[in-house]
């Protein structure tokens, strides 16, 4: 009852915004967690509409019944009895009584449905917010290193992924509507999300707790795919970045600015303030999700990141026009 | 009776000296009144700015910084200088009268909290005028609100903002819940008190057992800042959660604060307009009474995605699922005295009231849905929540002071506001209202976090953020003639008399506007619609002398009559105290030894201000000669 | 319905006396609401003390020294002890004992302000300094709102017995050292649970 209501729900709404089928949105559950949220959702729309619409009935019918005029001079009503008032009270409050009840046990066992998918996932995955950024962590699980890249998120379908959650500064909030509800990531803290992605695609996430100027673009990318497309993906970003390159665009991302908080692995370059840079071409957004990756994007980010992020903690980097082109072409050939 | 009734103990010093040094409460609370309402003006200018910001993709109407200045000013404003101020101003004005008094407990704390309420007001908006802006939100968390993330003095001005504010309402509510307790007419025992005074009661002490958490949390806040404690400092061993549960547990009473005066307000207007006492008064206290208890066990429902055990989760899932239990039954007994009342008068008050119940339970019903925790966490920090509780705080707390304002407005002036003028008001505010916050639930839903400045075209917001800023601008627009109304009636309404609605309540046993003494008798009281019970004439008892400020003091419970208090008259100490509070106030987000410095004039004001007047001693070791 | 209603006397209410004592005062009510307030207050603090030992690994910290238990305990038994003359002026003031009013109120100070000269000694016996870290600064912070509670009701007592000693005493001044004396009371009894937390939470965790 609670699938197909919640079907004819999302359809209707659905017809309201023309839009909800979208990447970033609860309405279009792609994972066993959020499809468990609609679904009490579709359940509470009914209870409460019907409450509502109880509501609305009620007062229209006095609106009505007492519809004859009357005037200040009118006297009141100064001793009133209506036995079947007080009987109407008495049903009311049972049947609020017995809708909050039938949603607050709804709740709980959606509680517990979700409690019992958190088992240990399939991989490790660590995730740590920054101002404004997303450092993503996997544990490989041959080697026991840690693969990291940022902004983007991979998942194997139809496995439970455990993210282990931090926070590298202030609180965030890491939110993937499609596929389950927010957690925070609060420092000092450790908290964790299970997500058990049913559908194959690309979807949104964004941070859900203010946390400074850049706060609105603070997203990422989540690719859910198929678990031999993520095995294969996983080996990709473990790689090294290839050797050699332009020198001019190496003598200013490996050994020049860059270095000092990027990392690119196979290189010199070996800061960890930023984002890891060693697969970068591979993402499909630039700055956490607030530019479509291109040539023109990362090269206009290296030139003016406070002009696309104004309060972006990084700085400008001046560079000739023939080493930002360099640079924009070393930065895209790491795929 | 006429205004001009006046008796000469009563009455204020003439001009600005009279202006700064009045106790008289409907003084006092027709300033802090306009007051609210000018801030609640310049903060719906700030909504709209967002609104416009927001009303379409990549706007770049304003840039992070402005857009962050703009919401967290819109907030703090609104829940600080408005929200809580001007319920407290409805209480501080109407209080007396329903209880057929002639002041307020203490009136001299009634000036003190409009003078530090107005501190907190220039604590606010000097900076944002002098570009120094608090920009992190209306509650300001920690790590990103202390020193590390937040250098310059931004966080310490909201953080001593809230002091100024928390003051001030500390100070109406220990004055409102003594004189509701001590000074109620003979007769009126609790059982007999008429609902809105039980929802000011109520809310007082709410308001008493509330403040302090965030009293404490801000200078927790400030200490972090300034001398470099660890409260919140992970590194130090502190918790940024520690500032989440001392500041949630003030943040959810703060709302039913807001929230039961409202109640009273819709009480009273329905048992007018339905003419008929409010139906099952005894389940009305009773739940409001619960309510007021219930708030203070919700506050963890603000912090369902922090990650606290599911166990926990749970109980305040069932815990905030149980409050909508007497909220709904508040609904059903004022529908029902609707329904059995002796016919309906549609005048503006009543529209209002309608409007909260459509718009109230909406908020309500959208609360049930985020009291789950296991969904919140889909519909947390997102346009959902700013959908929920723009319903139930414009809807349940805004429409009723509206219709409020309306049905005392010629008791406080002597004039009708204009009934046309007021309901095309109503309906532009209701209509825009609805028509701007209804599609947020919709944006929640489609993935749109808060407090975000801008938002890109492939999210697929523009058009419903569009609808939002019409709706906003055309409840705006409803707001402006609203208080054009107001202000044309003040000169031009038409004259109202004593009792121009015919209600139960005592105030209108006195003329419009009322004299300074308010009465000229002590009223005894049988029932919570004294003025219905007693057609043949209402029992009252002479004696209180003309002379000098003197009130009838009963008990707590049964309102026997006890004693005649001395009420003081006008005071300038109010308001040199108030002086004095706020330089240290300032003075505090500099150094810490401002505290030390300040308690000096601060201890001397409050010296002169309780000073007693009485002769010199003519006995013991001091003793002069006899006068 | 537009004038006002008509009026029937029913009785007069000029022979009611003009003060009351205890609980039936007015002013009685407000200083029970402050009382409220900072209790609250107090209790909230308490909590957050709990809050960050609950959070600590060690408590105290790994290398914070614990308050000297003697400045503390002095200190207590002082507080204690000042509560005798306390009631004992509160309940000359029931009396209205001009005389033992205005000496006790003097005595009240003077315990007052030997109070405040054992807590200095106390505060720089702490052995934590409050920037140190969680432990410190909450330390610091009960110890700090007590103090203050403490300095308000001496500067609160002392202006009261310069007054009393100066003017004519009315009833309504004697229901002020009354409820003066309550407020006493209660900086007592708020100490209680922060000695228990400030001195021997640590020692007993």
């Amino acid at each position: 009852m609670g699938r197909t209501a919640a079907m004819i729900r999302t359809l209707f709404l659905c017809f309201l915004l023309g839009g909800c089928a979208g990447v970033q949105t609860p309405l279009d559950p792609a994972g066993l967690q959020s499809a468990q949220l609609l679904s009490l959702f579709g359940l509470m729309l009914w209870v409460c509409g019907v409450a509502y619409v109880l509501v609305l009935g009620f007062l229209g019918w006095s609106l009505w019944r007492a519809r004859r005029r009357i005037a200040a001079e009118t006297a009141p009503e100064v001793n009133p009895v209506h036995r079947g008032l007080s009987r109407g009270l008495w049903g009311w409050t049972a049947f609020v009584a017995t809708g909050l009840l039938l949603l607050a046990i709804a709740s709980f066992l959606t509680d517990w449905t979700l409690a019992r998918a958190e088992r240990r996932g399939a991989i490790e995955v660590s995730v740590t917010g920054h101002q404004w950024w997303w450092r993503i962590q996997y544990r490989d699980p041959a080697s026991g290193q840690w693969i990291e890249t940022a902004n983007e998120l991979h998942l194997p379908q139809d496995r439970t992924t455990l993210i282990r959650l931090g926070a590298a500064d202030v609180i965030h909030s890491f939110w993937i509507p499609n596929v389950a509800g927010k957690m925070d990531v609060i420092p000092g803290r450790a908290n964790q999300l299970a997500l058990t992605p049913r559908r194959a695609g690309w979807f949104r996430g964004q941070c859900a707790e203010f946390c400074g100027p850049q706060h609105a673009h603070m997203a990422l990318d989540v690719k859910v795919e198929s678990p031999a497309e993520f095995t294969a993906w996983l080996a990709a970003q473990a790689k090294p970045a290839a050797a050699g390159g332009d020198p001019t665009a190496l003598a200013v991302v490996t050994a020049g600015p860059c270095a000092a908080c990027h990392m690119i692995r196979g290189t010199d370059a070996k800061g960890r303030v930023g984002p890891d840079l060693t697969h970068l071409a591979s993402r499909r957004s630039l700055a956490a999700g607030t530019l479509p990756m291109s040539r023109g994007a990362v090269q206009g980010w290296v030139a003016q990141p406070r002009a696309i992020k104004p309060g972006t903690m990084m700085p400008p980097v001046p560079l000739s026009g023939p080493q930002a082109d360099a640079v924009s072409r070393y930065l895209m050939a790491l795929k | 009776m006429s205004p001009d009734n006046t008796l000469p103990a009563w009455t204020d010093p003439p001009g600005l000296w009279g202006f700064l040094t009045t106790v008289d409460h409907k003084r006092i609370a027709a300033r802090y009144v306009v007051t609210t309402i000018a801030m609640m003006f310049l903060a719906g200018m700030l909504a709209l700015d967002m609104r416009l910001q927001l009303s379409g993709p990549d706007m770049g109407r304003m840039g992070p910084q402005e857009y962050n200045e703009s919401f967290s000013l819109h907030g703090s404003t609104m829940m600080f200088l408005v929200a809580v101020p001007v319920m407290e101003a409805m209480g501080l004005w109407l209080v007396p009268l329903m209880l057929g008094q002639r002041n307020v407990a203490f009136p001299r704390l009634s000036a003190f909290s409009y003078w530090l309420y107005l501190g907190g007001i220039l604590m606010l908006w000097v900076p944002h005028a002098l570009g120094i802006t608090p920009d992190l939100g209306w509650f300001e968390y920690a790590p990103l609100s202390g020193p590390a993330y937040s250098p310059g003095h931004r966080a310490d001005i909201w953080a001593q903002m809230i002091t100024f504010t928390e003051v001030a309402a500390l100070a109406a509510s220990v004055n409102l819940a003594a004189t509701i307790l001590k000074m109620r007419p003979p007769g009126m025992s609790l059982a007999r008190m008429p609902m809105f005074l039980w929802a000011m009661l109520i809310a007082s002490l709410m308001t008493i057992f509330a403040l302090p958490a965030v009293m404490l949390v801000t200078s927790m806040l400030i200490a972090d800042r300034m001398v470099s404690t660890h409260f919140f400092n992970v590194a130090g061993g502190g918790d940024p959660l520690l500032f989440q549960h001392l500041f949630w547990f003030f943040g959810h009473p703060e709302v039913y604060i807001i929230f039961i005066p409202a109640v009273g307000f819709v009480s009273s207007i329905v048992e007018t307009f339905a003419r008929r006492p409010l139906f099952g008064y005894r389940f009305m206290v009773l739940a409001l009474v619960a309510i007021g208890v219930l708030a203070f066990g919700l506050w963890v429902h603000h912090m369902f995605a922090v990650g606290l055990p599911r166990i926990g989760n749970a109980f305040y899932t069932a815990a905030s699922m149980l409050i909508a239990l007497p909220a709904g039954i508040q609904i059903f007994c004022w529908i029902a005295t609707l329904w059995d009342g002796r016919g309906i008068r549609f005048a503006t008050p009543l529209l209002w009231v309608i409007g909260f119940i459509i718009t109230f339970v909406i908020g309500g019903l959208t609360g049930v849905m985020a009291a789950a925790a296991p969904l919140d966490l889909q519909l947390t920090d997102t346009y959902f929540i700013v959908a929920h509780f723009h319903y139930v705080l414009v809807g349940g707390a805004m429409f009723p002071l509206f219709g409020a304002f309306a049905y005392w407005y010629p008791k406080a002036t002597g004039r009708l506001m204009s009934e046309r003028w007021g309901k095309i008001a109503f309906a532009l505010i209701f209509g825009g209202f609805n028509l701007g916050f209804f599609p947020m639930h919709l944006l929640g839903l489609m993935g749109m976090p808060r407090r975000i400045y801008t938002y890109g075209p492939e999210m697929g917001w523009g058009t419903l953020n569009l609808v939002a800023t019409i709706g906003v601008a055309i409840a705006i627009l409803g707001g402006v003639i609203f208080v054009a109304n107001a202000w044309i009636s003040y000169w031009r309404g038409r004259p109202a008399g004593a009792d121009p609605w015919g209600g139960p309540t005592l105030e209108w046993a006195t003329s419009s506007p009322p004299p300074p003494h308010n009465f000229d008798w002590v009223p005894v009281v049988e029932g919570f619609t004294p003025l219905w019970d007693a057609p043949e004439g209402l029992p009252v008892m002479t004696g209180l002398p003309e002379d000098r400020r003197k009130v009838m003091i009963t008990s707590a419970s049964t309102a026997t009559a006890e004693y005649l208090q001395g009420s003081p008259g006008p005071s300038i100490w109010p308001l040199i105290a108030g002086l004095a509070v706020s330089v240290m106030f300032v003075g505090s987000i500099f150094t810490p030894w401002a505290v030390a410095i300040g308690a000096v004039p601060i201890g001397a004001a409050l010296t002169a201000w309780f000073w007693p007047k009485r002769k010199r001693a003519t006995t013991g070791p001091l003793g002069g000669r006899p006068a | 319905m537009s004038e006002a209603p008509p009026i029937r006397v029913v009785g007069d209410v000029a022979h009611f006396p003009g003060s009351a004592t205890g609980a039936r005062h007015l002013v009685w009510w407000g200083n029970l609401g402050f009382m409220l307030i900072e209790g609250t207050a107090f209790l909230l603090a308490g909590g957050a003390y709990l809050y960050l030992m609950g959070h600590s690994p060690g408590w105290p910290p790994q290398g914070d020294g614990l308050p000297d238990l003697l400045g503390g305990t002095v200190f207590t038994l002082c507080l204690l002890a000042s509560e005798l003359p306390n009631r004992w002026l509160s309940a000359q003031a029931k009396a209205k004992n001009e005389r033992h009013v205005r000496l006790g109120s003097l005595l009240m100070t003077g315990l007052g302000l030997i109070l405040i000269g054992i807590r200095a000694l106390e505060l720089g016996h702490l052995n934590v300094r409050w920037d140190q870290d969680a432990y410190g600064s909450v330390v610091w912070m009960l110890m700090v709102l007590h103090t203050s509670h403490v300095a308000t009701d001496l500067g609160d007592t002392g202006v009261q017995m310069v007054w009393l000693f100066t003017h004519e005493i009315g009833d309504d001044q004697y229901a002020d050292v009354s409820d003066n004396c309550n407020y006493w009371t209660f900086v007592v009894l708020a100490w209680l649970p922060i000695y228990i937390l400030v001195y021997w939470m640590p020692r007993w965790v």
